[in-house]
C-alpha cells in the first residue's frame, strides 16, 4: 500500500483547513492553530506548509475577491482535496489501529 | 477594532522588502495576510512584538530567486513560430506586389541611399587605411621642418644631408634613418625607354618601409650601381624574362644593374608613384651639386625618413631634435625647427598653419561621412513617411488581426518583417548599384577602389547596417500601427487626427533643407572655382608647352636647338628657364635693396631665364623693357613682378639696384604678377634674371596657325635629333594650370553628385506622398468638382501644402549654408562673394522641381471623372 507521508505539523494544518471549511486561508489557519493548540505558530511556517500541501495535491486553492482592509489584496482560500481527505483518513486509521493494538493493561497503567 | 482603526502600519521597509523579493506567485496574498496578522499581533502581543514578528515573518518569506510560474491554462503564443513567419513574409510580398508604385519608390530610394553610403564607406575605408600597408607604419616618420621667413612659420619636407648622420649618431631613439631623393628619370633597356619617378635611398629604407621583395633581398642596394624595379616596371622593360642582373641606362649616362624586384606599392600608399629605387650613393656619385652639399647645413633639398625604436615617442623625440640647427654655430636667419611627422598622419593630417597641424584630408573624410549619413537618412525618411502615410489604409487590417487574436508583438514583428524585406531587397540592389557606379566614382574621386566582395567585414557591416536601417525605418510604423485599438478601427470612427501628419511634414522639411543646402554649397564651390579660373594669370597659357631637360645632351645647344625649332615653322618662340611656368621652384632670402628695413627678411622667388623667356610665355610688361640681347649689360639686369615692387616699396623701380646672392642687379622692367603657384593665393614677390646655365625646362610657344598635333610632330623630330636618349615628353601649360584646381573640382563634382542624389531621393518621397494624398482625398476632389471647382483650383489645393513645406525648408537652409560656405571661402585668400541670387535661384529651382513632382499627381487626381470617384464603394 502506497503510504503518503504527512508530517505532524502538516497533519495539523491540513486538519485545521478542514475544520475552517470555506474560510480557510493562511491568517485564519494560523490564528485557529494558536487558539486550539495554545502554542505560538509562526505565520511563515503555516504559509510554507500550505504551499507544500498544495504542491502535494492535498489542498487546492483559489483566489478570493478583493478586500478593503487588506489594501485591495485578494486572499488565497484553501480547501482539502479528495487526496487530502484520504490522507487524513489514513493517518487517523493508523492511529486508531495503533490505539486498538494497545493491550488493556498498558492502558490502565497509563491511567487512561 | 480593525474596522474602526485605519490600516495598522507595519514597518515600511519590511513591506517594501517583501514587495520586491517575495515569491512573485504568492506575493499578493502574503502581503495581505501579513497585514492582517500584524493587526492580530498588535491586539494580542502589543506593538513592539507585532513589529518584530512582522519583520521576522517577512525575512522568512523572502524568496529572492523565485520565478513566476506560467499558467498552463492557455497555450503559449510563440512569436517566432515557423508558420507565422511564413505568413508574415507572404503578407509582406503581397503588400509589395499590390502597391507596386510605393514598393518601387521605397526600394529604389533606399537602395540609392545605401549605395551612396556604401561608396562613401569604401572611400573612407580607403582614406583611413592609407599607408597602413607598411608594416612599421606606426613607428616610421618623416623629418619635417618649420622655418620662419617673415612672421609665419612655413613647413618644408626637405632637409640638409648632414642632419641624417647627426640623427643616427647622437639620438638613440632612432632605430634607423634613411636619406631619400625623389626624381623623375629616364630608364632605358634595349630600345625601351620610360620616364618614371623613383627614389634614391639609403639601404635602411627598404626595411623601414617594409618593401615587399619578389626577387633579391634587402642588401640589394648596397652596391652603388644597382637598381630595384617595381614589378610593373620590370614587366614593362623586360617582359616576362627575368630582370635580375640585366643592365639599365639612367638618363642616358649611368649604367646600373638590376639587383631586385619589389611588389608595386599599393595605390593607397604615399610611395605609390615610386616605380624604382636606386642607392643613395649612386645619386651622390652622379650629382656633383649634391655631392658638394654633403656637409652643407643650409641646402635643404632631401627627404629624411626615420624609424623609432619600440617605446620611443614621436613628440618627445621631436622635442629633442627641434633645435639641432639653431644651437649650432652661425644659425641661419630662417630659424629651422625640425620635427617628426608620423607616417600614420602623412596622408590625412598633412596641413600645417604657422607651426600647428590643422588637419587636412581628414576633414573631407568627416565631411563626406556626414553627407553620406545624410543621404541615407533622407532615404530612411522616405521609407518612414510612406509607411505611416499608408497606415490608415492598413488600420482595418490591424483591427481584424487583433480581433482574431493577434498579439501586439506579432503585429510588430509583422511590420518589422515587411520593412526588413524591403531593406533586404534594397541592400541587394544597392550592392549592384554601387558596383556599377564604382568606376565612375573612382574617376571622380581619383581612386582605385573595388567592392570588397571577399571581405567578410564588408558583408557583415553591410548586413548589420541593413538590419539597423530596417529596424530604424520600420520602428515607427511597427509601433504606431500595432497600437491601434481594434474597436475604434473597425467601427470606422478611427481617424488619425490633424496632428498625425506633423512628424511627416517635419521630416519632409528636413529632407529639403539638406537637399537645398547641398545645392547651394555646390553652386558656391563652382562659383569659387570659376572665380579663380577667371583671375588673370599674367601670361598666355594657350599654346605653350614645356619640356624637361632630362639628359645632358639637351644642354649647351641652346642656339642650335632654338634655330632648328624656329625653322620648322611650328614654333614661334622658344626659351629656357629654371622651372616650369606653373610651379615656383625656389626662392632666396639673401636679397637686399635700397631702403630695406633691417628687420625684414622676406622670401623672394628667383627665376633664371633666357632672353626670349618673356616673349615665349607672353608676360605683360607694365614698366621698362624686356631682356634683350642688344644690351650686353643685361647679364646683370633684373625684372621684378608687381608684388616684388610693392614689397620693396619702390617709387620708381626702374634703374634701382637689387642685390641677390651678393650680386647687384639693375631693375630694367616690371611685369604683371604671373600666377605660378596657388591660384587662390596672392602671387609671391619674384624676380627674373638671365642665366643660361641654371636652367632645367624648355618653354616652347607653338605657332597659332598650325594644329597642335601637326606642330608637336615637327617639334618631336627636332628633339629626336638633339635628345635621342629620351622619349619625347611634354606638358601643356594650360593643362598643368588646370590641375591646380583638381582638389576643388573634385570636391565640386562630388558635392554636385550628392546634391543631385539628395534632391532625387527627396523628390521620390514627395512623389509618393503626393500620390497618397491625392488618393486619400479622392472623394473630396470628386465633390469639389461636382460643386464647380476647376482643375486649376484643385491643382492649387493639392500642391499648396507641399510648396509651403519646401519654402520653409529653403528659409531654414539659407542661413545654414551661408554660414558653412562663408567659413569654407575664408580658407581662400581670393574668393568669390556669396550673392543673394544664389539663394534665390536655388530656392526657385527647388520650388520648380517640387511643383513638377507634385503636379503630376495633383493634375492626375483633378482630371478624374467625379462620377467614378463618387460611385465607388
Amino acid at each position: 500500500m502506497k503510504r503518503t507521508f504527512l508530517g505532524e505539523f502538516e497533519e495539523v494544518v491540513l486538519l485545521t483547513v478542514a475544520i475552517l471549511g470555506e474560510d480557510a486561508y493562511a491568517v485564519t489557519v494560523t490564528q485557529e492553530l494558536e487558539q486550539k493548540t495554545g502554542r505560538v505558530v509562526g505565520f511563515s511556517s503555516v504559509h510554507t506548509t500550505l504551499q507544500r500541501l498544495e504542491e502535494k495535491h492535498f489542498l487546492s486553492s483559489m483566489m478570493g475577491g478583493a478586500t478593503a482592509e487588506r489594501g485591495g489584496r485578494r486572499k488565497r482560500f484553501f480547501a482539502v482535496t479528495a487526496l487530502g481527505r484520504k490522507a487524513l483518513m489514513e493517518v487517523k486509521q493508523v492511529r486508531e489501529e495503533l490505539w486498538n493494538a494497545l493491550p488493556p493493561q498498558t492502558l490502565q497503567l497509563m491511567g487512561l | 477594532m480593525i474596522k474602526n482603526n485605519p490600516l495598522p502600519k507595519p514597518p515600511w521597509w519590511a513591506t517594501k522588502l517583501l514587495h520586491w523579493w517575495a515569491d512573485p506567485n504568492t506575493s499578493e496574498e502574503v502581503e495581505g495576510d501579513l497585514l492582517e496578522m500584524y493587526a492580530y499581533w498588535l491586539q494580542t502581543a502589543g506593538s513592539q512584538r507585532a513589529r518584530w514578528r512582522y519583520a521576522v515573518s517577512v525575512f522568512k518569506l523572502l524568496r529572492p530567486f523565485a520565478k513566476r510560474k506560467t499558467s498552463k491554462d492557455y497555450t503559449k503564443t510563440y512569436l517566432l513560430s515557423h508558420a507565422m513567419i511564413q505568413n508574415y513574409l507572404k503578407i509582406a510580398f503581397r503588400n509589395l506586389l499590390k502597391n507596386k508604385g510605393y514598393s518601387a519608390i521605397n526600394i529604389g530610394g533606399l537602395s540609392v541611399g545605401m549605395a551612396v553610403a556604401m561608396l562613401i564607406g569604401l572611400w573612407m575605408f580607403d582614406e583611413l587605411s592609407f599607408d597602413r600597408s607598411h608594416k612599421n607604419h606606426d613607428r616610421v616618420a618623416q623629418v619635417f621642418q618649420f622655418v620662419t621667413f617673415e612672421v609665419e612659420k612655413s613647413i618644408y619636407d626637405v632637409m640638409p644631408i648632414p642632419l641624417a648622420d647627426v640623427l643616427r649618431a647622437k639620438y638613440p631613439d632612432f632605430k634607423s634613418v634613411a636619406l631619400s631623393k625623389r626624381q623623375g628619370q629616364i630608364l632605358a633597356a634595349g630600345d625601351k625607354k620610360f620616364e618614371k619617378s623613383g627614389n634614391s635611398v639609403e639601404p635602411a629604407f627598404l626595411d623601414m618601409i617594409s618593401v615587399d621583395m619578389l626577387a633579391g633581398n634587402y642588401s640589394a642596394l648596397d652596391e652603388a650601381n644597382s637598381i630595384l624595379l617595381s614589378e610593373s616596371l620590370a614587366k614593362a622593360l623586360f617582359g616576362n624574362a627575368s630582370p635580375i642582373d640585366k643592365l639599365i641606362k639612367i638618363d642616358n649616362k649611368i649604367d646600373v644593374k638590376v639587383t631586385g624586384v619589389y611588389l608595386d606599392f599599393p595605390a593607397n600608399s604615399t610611395f605609390k608613384e615610386v616605380s624604382f629605387l636606386t642607392p643613395w650613393n649612386l645619386y651622390l656619385n652622379n650629382d656633383p651639386y649634391a655631392k658638394g652639399m654633403a656637409t652643407d647645413w643650409d641646402s635643404n633639398n632631401y627627404q629624411i625618413y626615420a624609424q623609432l625604436k619600440d617605446g620611443a615617442d614621436f613628440d618627445k623625440t621631436s622635442a629633442k631634435i627641434k633645435d639641432i640647427r639653431v644651437k649650432m654655430e652661425n644659425p641661419p636667419g630662417y630659424k629651422p625647427e625640425f620635427f617628426l611627422h608620423p607616417m600614420d598622419k602623412w596622408h590625412l593630417y598633412g596641413e600645417f598653419k604657422n607651426g600647428v597641424n590643422t588637419g587636412g584630408l581628414i576633414q573631407f573624410v568627416w565631411l563626406f561621412g556626414i553627407i553620406g549619413a545624410f543621404v541615407l537618412f533622407l532615404a530612411c525618411i522616405n521609407f518612414m513617411n510612406l509607411s505611416t502615410a499608408r497606415s490608415e489604409k492598413r488600420a482595418k487590417e490591424v483591427g481584424i488581426r487583433k480581433a482574431i487574436g493577434s498579439l501586439r508583438g506579432q503585429l510588430i514583428s509583422q511590420f518589422f518583417s515587411e520593412s526588413l524585406l524591403v531593406v533586404f531587397f534594397a541592400f541587394m540592389l544597392s550592392v549592384f548599384l554601387a558596383a556599377a557606379a564604382l568606376p565612375f566614382f573612382n574617376e571622380v574621386s581619383g581612386k582605385e577602389m573595388s567592392i570588397l566582395w571577399a571581405n567578410p567585414y564588408f558583408w557583415l557591416s553591410g548586413i548589420g547596417f541593413s538590419l539597423l536601417t530596417g529596424i530604424i525605418a520600420g520602428s515607427y510604423p511597427a509601433i504606431y500601427l500595432s497600437s491601434f485599438q481594434p474597436l475604434k478601427v473597425l467601427k470606422g470612427t478611427f481617424s488619425v487626427g490633424r496632428f498625425a501628419a506633423i512628424p511627416r511634414k517635419v521630416l519632409v522639411v528636413m529632407q529639403f533643407t539638406v537637399s537645398v543646402t547641398l545645392i547651394i554649397g555646390t553652386i558656391i564651390i563652382f562659383r569659387q572655382i570659376q572665380f579663380a579660373k577667371n583671375r588673370p594669370v599674367g601670361y598666355t597659357k594657350h599654346g605653350l608647352i614645356e619640356i624637361k631637360m632630362n639628359t645632358p645632351e639637351l644642354f649647351r645647344h641652346y642656339n642650335a636647338l632654338r634655330s632648328d625649332l624656329l625653322n620648322t615653322g611650328a614654333v614661334t618662340e622658344m626659351s629656357e628657364s629654371s622651372g616650369a611656368i606653373t610651379t615656383q621652384d625656389g626662392g632666396t632670402t639673401d636679397v637686399s635693396w635700397e631702403g630695406k628695413r633691417p628687420d625684414m627678411q622676406p622670401l623672394i622667388m628667383s627665376n633664371a631665364v633666357t632672353h626670349e623667356y618673356g616673349k615665349t610665355v607672353g608676360w605683360q610688361l607694365t614698366q621698362g623693357r624686356d631682356f634683350s640681347k642688344i644690351f650686353s649689360t643685361d647679364s646683370s639686369a633684373m625684372i621684378l613682378n608687381e608684388s616684388a615692387v610693392k614689397l620693396m616699396n619702390f617709387k620708381k623701380p626702374l634703374d634701382s639696384f637689387v642685390t641677390a646672392s651678393g650680386k647687384p642687379y639693375k631693375v630694367i622692367g616690371v611685369v604683371k604678377d604671373m600666377i605660378k603657384e596657388n591660384p587662390f593665393a596672392p602671387v609671391s614677390p619674384s624676380f627674373f634674371i638671365i642665366n643660361y646655365r641654371n636652367v632645367g625646362m624648355i618653354n616652347i610657344r607653338l605657332a597659332p596657325d598650325m594644329s597642335a598635333s601637326e606642330a608637336l610632330a615637327k617639334v618631336e623630330n627636332v628633339f629626336e635629333k638633339f635628345n635621342p636618349g629620351s622619349p619625347f615628353t611634354y606638358k601643356f601649360a594650360d593643362e598643368e594650370y588646370n590641375k591646380k584646381f583638381g582638389n576643388e573640382e573634385r570636391i565640386g563634382r562630388l558635392a554636385s553628385f550628392f546634391a543631385i542624389l539628395a534632391i532625387f531621393i527627396s523628390c521620390l518621397g514627395l512623389f509618393g506622398l503626393a500620390s497618397f494624398v491625392a488618393e486619400q482625398r479622392t472623394k473630396e476632389i470628386g465633390i469639389r468638382k461636382v460643386l464647380g471647382a476647376s482643375v486649376a483650383n484643385l491643382w492649387g489645393m493639392l500642391s499648396k501644402d507641399f510648396v509651403l513645406l519646401v519654402i520653409i525648408a529653403c528659409l531654414i537652409s539659407v542661413p545654414i549654408s551661408w554660414h558653412f560656405m562663408s567659413e569654407w571661402l575664408k580658407k581662400y585668400q581670393y574668393h568669390t562673394a556669396i550673392s543673394w541670387w544664389i539663394f534665390a535661384v536655388t530656392g526657385m529651382g527647388a520650388l520648380g522641381i517640387t511643383l513638377l513632382t507634385v503636379s503630376f499627381q495633383a493634375i492626375k487626381a483633378a482630371l478624374v471623372d467625379p462620377v467614378k470617384s463618387l460611385r465607388s464603394e
